[in-house]
């Protein structure tokens, strides 16, 4: 079984979760830029984050088989904090790199107007870059705020088949694939979904346009939902092909409309070989 | 679009280094790009479009005379090579991007400046690039911070692109000796040290670290890595 987790914060996770995620069948993730528990007071603070998600986190997960890549953006809690504002300016140059296969997470956390300002930034910079969006819907007040998302969605450049909304449950399922949009459920050990509850959505609604992750985090969460769903999705009769579509095709499909998704990991080989290629570079010695 | 083999067998361990997969490039002079960096160039652009498709061979012409230009990039703050820059690895393989990323830098005439906002904003294969740019550039001292926040990741990549032939003529001697020893302890091999056997010549306190890095493997019970006798004798040879 191959397991592509369109969701999930490796920065906040362990290398046994590495280990074990890869023993379960997970070939290939994408870490979305988020909040980090503890909130952030400066710009910097994020670029910093952003180039650990460049960087040392695609390095880590190389060395467990497991391809990575990452949405960046200001998220939308973070967007009520004036002193932030500078990472909408600078987030174009960071939407150019290898490995950024969409603006996100943005969306609402508590509909302020700060937060329909960087929704309805972000939305445009991801058409100017022509990157997909990942939209996270909020927690609280959440039927209310995947109406006034899917308003904004409407309105931005992005056609809905490039926008994933996340967090979905059964009362906001069918209004999100009626959209256009892209359903994704965060699969959590006693919150916001759970694998039981995803197979009988699944059942009602059926596998098109459907994304299952884990969204583990620095919170109670577990790297292996992906796979606890898709043994759930095999026990209540799902076939394996299905399990492949929900799995693995729709996020590579997805996420694919970035012309960015690279499925074989860095290989994690000594330097000797690969480089020595390259010896012109280093001039030699 | 690859892949992965799900049948594939897990690594057994996290391995000391990942690199991206590079295409054959000639033997670079003795004396490295310092000595000539335009030659260099010349030299690494030949054997860069020799491999490049047609089409990418076009895209690299474009961006290197927009970098000579200053061309005005597709944002505000960007200019239209340093987009090119972060681009290059899709728009001409894994294989060619650094040696063009190396060649866009130089087109670009970047200086001390310029190399370190392009390494701060870039990514890791980015910030590899302006590692490995810096003996192409004829650069003064003014870009040794570089190097040393590439030897201050455990990013072997970054590693071992920091210890090229700049770091060489312009780490000092503590930070050098420190970084070999890195090299010996995240699996870099020491083949990646540039002027690694003109400097380690005559090191007396370089060879009393790697006989106490020795003794401490020995007494652990954990094995002296390969590199390290080599080093060894290289800091016995007269300078």
């Amino acid at each position: 079984m191959r397991i592509f987790d369109p969701h999930i914060h490796m920065t906040s996770r362990t290398t046994d979760d590495y280990a074990a995620m890869y023993d379960a069948g997970v070939r290939a993730l994408v870490e979305p830029s988020f909040w980090l528990g503890q909130p952030r007071t400066s710009p910097e603070s994020f670029y910093d984050y952003f180039d650990s998600l460049l960087g040392w986190e695609p390095f880590r997960a190389a060395q467990y088989g497991i391809a990575h890549h990452c949405t960046l953006a200001l998220n939308p809690k973070e967007a009520n904090d004036p002193r932030l504002l500078p990472v909408l300016q600078e987030l174009p140059r960071y939407l150019l790199k290898d490995h950024v296969v969409a603006v996100g997470e943005i969306g609402y956390d508590s509909m302020t107007p700060e937060e329909d300002h960087a929704l309805a930034a972000q939305l445009e910079l991801a058409a100017d870059h022509g990157l997909p969006a990942m939209v996270h819907t909020p927690h609280r007040d959440k039927a209310a705020g995947l109406a006034r998302t899917l308003d904004v969605v409407r309105e931005s450049r992005l056609a809905p088949g490039r926008v994933i909304l996340d967090h979905l449950n059964e009362t906001t399922v069918a209004a999100a694939l009626e959209s256009g949009c892209w359903a994704a459920f965060s699969i959590y050990p006693d919150t916001k979904m759970d694998e039981d509850r995803m197979v009988r959505i699944l059942r009602e609604y059926g596998t098109e346009r459907m994304l299952v992750n884990s969204a583990a985090d620095w919170g109670r969460s577990d790297p292996l939902k992906t796979r606890r769903t898709a043994d759930a999705m095999l026990a209540a009769g799902f076939t394996d092909a299905d399990v492949d579509k929900v799995l693995w095709q729709n996020p590579v499909e997805f996420y694919g409309q970035s012309g960015r998704l690279e499925l074989e990991p860095e290989k994690p080989e000594a330097g000797g070989a690969t480089y020595e290629g390259n010896s012109i570079l280093r001039g030699g010695s | 679009m690859v892949t992965p083999d799900p049948a594939a067998p897990a690594p057994a361990a996290p391995a000391p280094a990942a690199t991206d997969s590079a295409a054959p490039v000639p033997a670079p002079a003795p004396a490295g790009p310092a000595a000539d960096p335009a030659g260099a160039a010349a030299a690494l652009r030949a054997s860069v479009d020799a491999g490049l498709a047609p089409e990418a061979g076009e895209w690299l012409a474009a961006a290197l005379a927009d970098a000579a230009a200053g061309t005005p990039g597709p944002s505000a703050g960007l200019l239209a090579w340093e987009a090119h820059f972060a681009a290059a690895r899709r728009r001409c393989g894994a294989g060619a991007a650094d040696a063009v990323r190396v060649l866009i830098l130089h087109a670009a005439r970047a200086d001390e400046q310029v190399a370190t906002r392009v390494y701060d904003r870039g990514d890791a294969a980015e910030r590899r690039a302006v590692l490995r740019a810096l003996p192409y550039l004829a650069l003064g001292p003014g870009a040794v911070p570089l190097v040393e926040d590439a030897l201050r990741t455990n990013d072997t990549r970054l590693v071992a692109a920091a210890l090229g032939p700049y770091a060489a003529a312009h780490l000092g001697d503590h930070a050098w000796r420190q970084a070999v020893l890195k090299c010996l302890f995240t699996g870099v091999p020491a083949d990646e040290i540039a002027g690694l056997a003109d400097r380690a010549a005559g090191d007396g306190e370089l060879a009393r670290m790697l006989a106490d890095y020795a003794r401490e493997r020995t007494a652990a019970g954990r094995a002296v890595p390969a590199d390290l006798d080599r080093i060894l004798s290289l800091t016995r040879k007269e300078v």
